[in-house]
């Protein structure tokens, strides 16, 4: 809970800092318009769905650098199979949901199975669905062009607010809504998430405790990669149109930062879903920042990225170590038994 | 007082050790002369392994002092000591398996020649220290595909070539056979001829008897006392190490054996595919397994709970044949085991006691549709605290910070709470105190009375005479004994570990 106050006083900080130094210094109005605002809650459900997914393989101790390019096989799969080869919708959304959750298992039951480094699986799973995907689109643009209108305000749609007017609830925030509390009952509520910090925190005491860990392990593949998917198709449905040849590039770092930031350690057992979505809203306000902040230069970003998630997770674990040390010499000690 | 020839060559006084939640020494004086073997004994968790760090420069002490010749010295690091020419030959080897012998003897100090490595200096001045410690191996050799005692007369060399005077060894025969623990005397006893002063840290009564010139024991941290070497002999060293009545100690009584419980018949390994093994436990006996390190205990109780499925032979619980794959099948037979490292197979160490101790039983919940059912977890939690006496703030307390008895007691309580039928122990006891010890032996007791089956593997021989109603005897992967508890001696048991005469099996 400290954490997540913790990363959430950050949050705030950029936030305020941005307002300060975008708008309010050079008296204008460009981070606070609605439009701009909208946009940074869109771009943050959107990052925040995908954010989700991966923090439950990095719980289990694992990784996935996949969820770019699944984001890519999905974005402009969904597009070329509607447009291009006129797939029915319902056909076509179960087509990219079944090749999604496929992804998930075979990486889960790579990394189980075959015992094979998640490193690795996912790594080959980034070139390999990128080099697909630019394979079957022959590297030309996929889009919607201006059909499936309807369709598509599953990203672009909002929820009108009452009493407001202008600015809506964008869409993708509330689907990010109902993933977030479903991933979030599934973590603290079942047994089944405790299973999975169980044994991201010690594998093999979990197997010797009963614990079917191969499957818990494959669950969250699929998970992550189904999400992904879904990320892709939002994406898309955001954009109207994705190029196989960067659509969803980074995004996997992007999200493993944003889980990272939000209290996830990579070394596993840890992490709330909460935190993960903040992380994500405070990756997207980086960027926003570096956009709109006329002293900073725009090709610079990844390095200010790169930075803030160092300096956060040295933070971190510089309180982490403090509280060690206090705990240490209180609660236990004296005890001689 | 200033440095004096006549001074020891070291002289501990004084010496303080705490961590969270235990006091490993307190107090604690020892004295080393020059050309001796003085041998620290103790029970485990007595706090030879610590003194042995703190001389060595792996732990501060947090009070006391150390003087060498006299002179006061402080070791604050690893090398410190070896600055002093102390070295620590560790139980758990520490030799990089994939470099020579040669590199190893040198790993850290290696021999340059401009800016290179120089393989030739390092070939022909390992050649010397290994002939020292009788090792005849080209010094190229791998030394991963050397046996465990060719791999401590590495080390031996290794502290020899930055010419050790103090050579401390801390349980260096625990994995040894008995052929290369010969040589290994040969080597200490040569050692000391040419002045070089060894601390033996051993639990193996006997060989403290051959080699020692000093005994000095430990137990809960403090001195228990010290023998000379004529007073060296088997009743005066475990009256100090146990300090009370063995009998007092272990409060085991026989009670009538009720159904059978397991039956083991035609049971092959994976780790000893060459044997079969057959045995059986009766509901509320409580049976040891005793055997050297390496003669396939762990192995054996593993595939019972499943972890290494065995590959032909049959299991029975109460009469029922049993398919161990897996741990689950294990436990819905309603067979549970304590594992040998808690660390690492028994517990979550950053979670919280709550979490540990439901673990196992979660799966009941799956009636629920998965949902945690957070008022049993409390009450099954705050049970098995107070049933096992857990000293613990509360239920929330991370794991790590537990003494090593408590967090034995949490890897029990999670098998207590799914109420097994055999409990299978592997060495319940290691590294806990002596207090926490007592307790255990008194929940293994009332669960034996409960009517559990109970098998346990112990290395400590004085706990399977202590606790066993019979012990198997294990060598090589074969069971080379029973031996009922009326017959019980640690000869006896000896006799079978070592793979002496199997006359005591039986049936």
């Amino acid at each position: 809970m400290k954490k997540i106050l913790g990363i959430f006083g950050i949050l705030l900080a950029v936030y305020l800092g941005t307002w300060m130094l975008s708008d309010i210094i050079p008296g204008r109005q460009s981070f606070m318009s609605d439009f701009n605002q909208e946009n940074l809650i869109r771009r943050t459900a959107l990052f925040g769905i995908i954010s989700i997914g991966v923090a439950f393989v990095i719980i289990t101790g694992g990784i996935d650098l996949s969820i770019g390019s699944v984001v890519c096989l999905i974005g402009c799969g969904l597009p070329w199979l509607l447009s291009e080869h006129r797939w029915p919708v319902p056909l076509a959304l179960a087509a990219v949901a079944a090749v999604s959750l496929g992804i998930g298992l075979v990486h889960g039951l790579m990394v189980t199975k075959l015992r094979l480094q998640p490193f690795v699986v996912t790594l080959c799973g980034l070139l390999f669905y990128r080099g697909i995907t630019r394979g079957f689109t022959r590297d030309q643009t996929q889009g919607f062009g201006n059909e499936f209108k309807e369709l598509r305000s599953l990203a672009t749609g909002e929820v009108p607010l009452p009493f407001v007017e202008g600015f809506g609830i964008p869409m993708p925030w509330i689907i990010l809504a109902v993933v977030g509390v479903l991933a979030s009952l599934f973590l603290n509520k079942t047994i089944y998430g405790r299973y999975l910090l169980a044994l991201g925190n010690n594998e093999e005491a979990a197997k010797y405790s009963g614990i079917d860990t191969d499957r818990m392990i494959i669950l969250a593949y699929v998970i992550c990669a189904g999400l992904a998917g879904l990320g892709g198709v939002l994406f898309v449905f955001d954009v109207n149109s994705a190029q196989p040849v960067d659509f969803g590039n980074f995004y996997e770092l992007f999200a493993i930062a944003a889980a990272v930031l939000g209290g996830c350690s990579l070394r596993g057992g840890q992490g709330t879903i909460l935190g993960v979505i903040i992380g994500a809203a405070l990756m997207q306000v980086l960027r926003n920042m570096i956009t709109l902040v006329d002293q900073i230069p725009q090709n610079i970003e990844y390095a200010i990225i790169g930075a803030v998630i160092l300096a956060g997770v040295s933070v971190d674990e510089l309180v982490k170590r403090v509280a060690a040390r206090r705990r240490k010499w209180t609660g236990t000690e004296g005890e001689a038994g | 007082m200033d440095t004096d020839a006549d001074s020891p060559l070291l002289q501990v006084s004084g010496i303080c050790k705490s961590f969270p939640g235990v006091r490993a020494l307190h107090e604690v004086e020892f004295t080393l002369g020059r050309g001796e073997v003085h041998a620290v004994i103790g029970e485990n968790g007595a706090g030879k392994s610590t003194l042995m760090k703190i001389l060595a420069g792996v732990q501060p002490p947090d009070r006391g002092e150390i003087r060498i010749e006299g002179r006061p010295v402080t070791i604050d690091s690893v090398d410190a000591a070896l600055n002093l020419r102390i070295a620590l030959i560790h139980q758990e080897l520490n030799l990089a398996g994939n470099l020579g012998v040669g590199a190893n003897v040198f790993l850290g100090r290696e021999p340059t020649r401009l800016g290179l490595i120089d393989e030739g200096v390092i070939r022909r001045e390992s050649k010397t220290f290994l002939d020292m410690v009788g090792l005849s191996v080209d010094p190229a050799t791998v030394v991963g595909s050397l046996t465990v005692g060719r791999q401590q007369m590495v080390e031996i060399a290794k502290a020899l070539s930055i010419d050790a005077r103090i050579l401390i060894m801390d349980e260096p025969t625990s994995s040894l056979s008995q052929h290369e623990t010969k040589q290994l005397f040969t080597v200490i006893k040569d050692l000391r001829s040419r002045g070089v002063s060894i601390v033996y840290i051993s639990h193996r009564l006997g060989e403290v008897k051959e080699l020692a010139d000093r005994v000095t024991v430990l137990r809960d941290g403090e001195n228990a006392g010290g023998l000379s070497r004529d007073e060296i002999n088997h009743d005066s060293m475990v009256r100090m190490m146990v300090g009370r009545d063995i009998s007092q100690f272990y409060q085991h009584e026989q009670h009538a054996p009720g159904e059978m419980a397991l039956e083991v018949s035609g049971l092959r390994t994976p780790a000893h595919p060459e044997t079969t093994l057959d045995f059986s436990l009766r509901a509320g006996e409580v049976v040891g397994i005793a055997g050297l390190v390496g003669a396939g205990r762990t192995e054996l109780l593993e595939t019972l709970f499943g972890v290494a499925p065995a590959l032909q032979g049959e299991v029975r619980v109460a009469g029922e044949v049993l398919e161990l794959r897996n741990p689950i099948d294990a436990i819905r037979a309603g067979i549970a085991l304590v594992p040998e490292d808690r660390k690492r197979q028994g517990l979550l160490l950053e979670m919280a006691v709550r979490e540990n101790l439901s673990l196992a039983s979660l799966r009941r919940d799956k009636r629920r549709g998965g949902f945690l059912n957070r008022s049993s977890e409390r009450e099954i939690t705050s049970e098995m605290i107070e049933r096992l006496n857990v000293k613990t703030p509360g239920d929330r307390q991370i794991v790590r910070f537990l003494s090593g008895g408590n967090q034995q007691k949490v890897v029990l309580g999670k098998w207590l709470a799914m109420k097994p039928a055999v409990l299978l122990l592997d060495e319940p006891t290691r590294g806990i105190d002596v207090g926490a010890k007592r307790e255990i032996y008194g929940l293994m007791e009332q669960l034996a009375k409960s009517g559990v089956a109970i098998l346990f593997v112990s290395s400590e021989l004085e706990e399977i005479l202590g606790m066993a109603d019979r012990a198997l005897v294990m060598h090589e992967g074969r069971i080379t004994g029973e031996i009922a508890r009326a017959d019980l001696s640690e000869e006896a048991v000896m006799r079978l570990a070592t793979g002496g005469d199997a006359m005591a099996a039986a049936g």
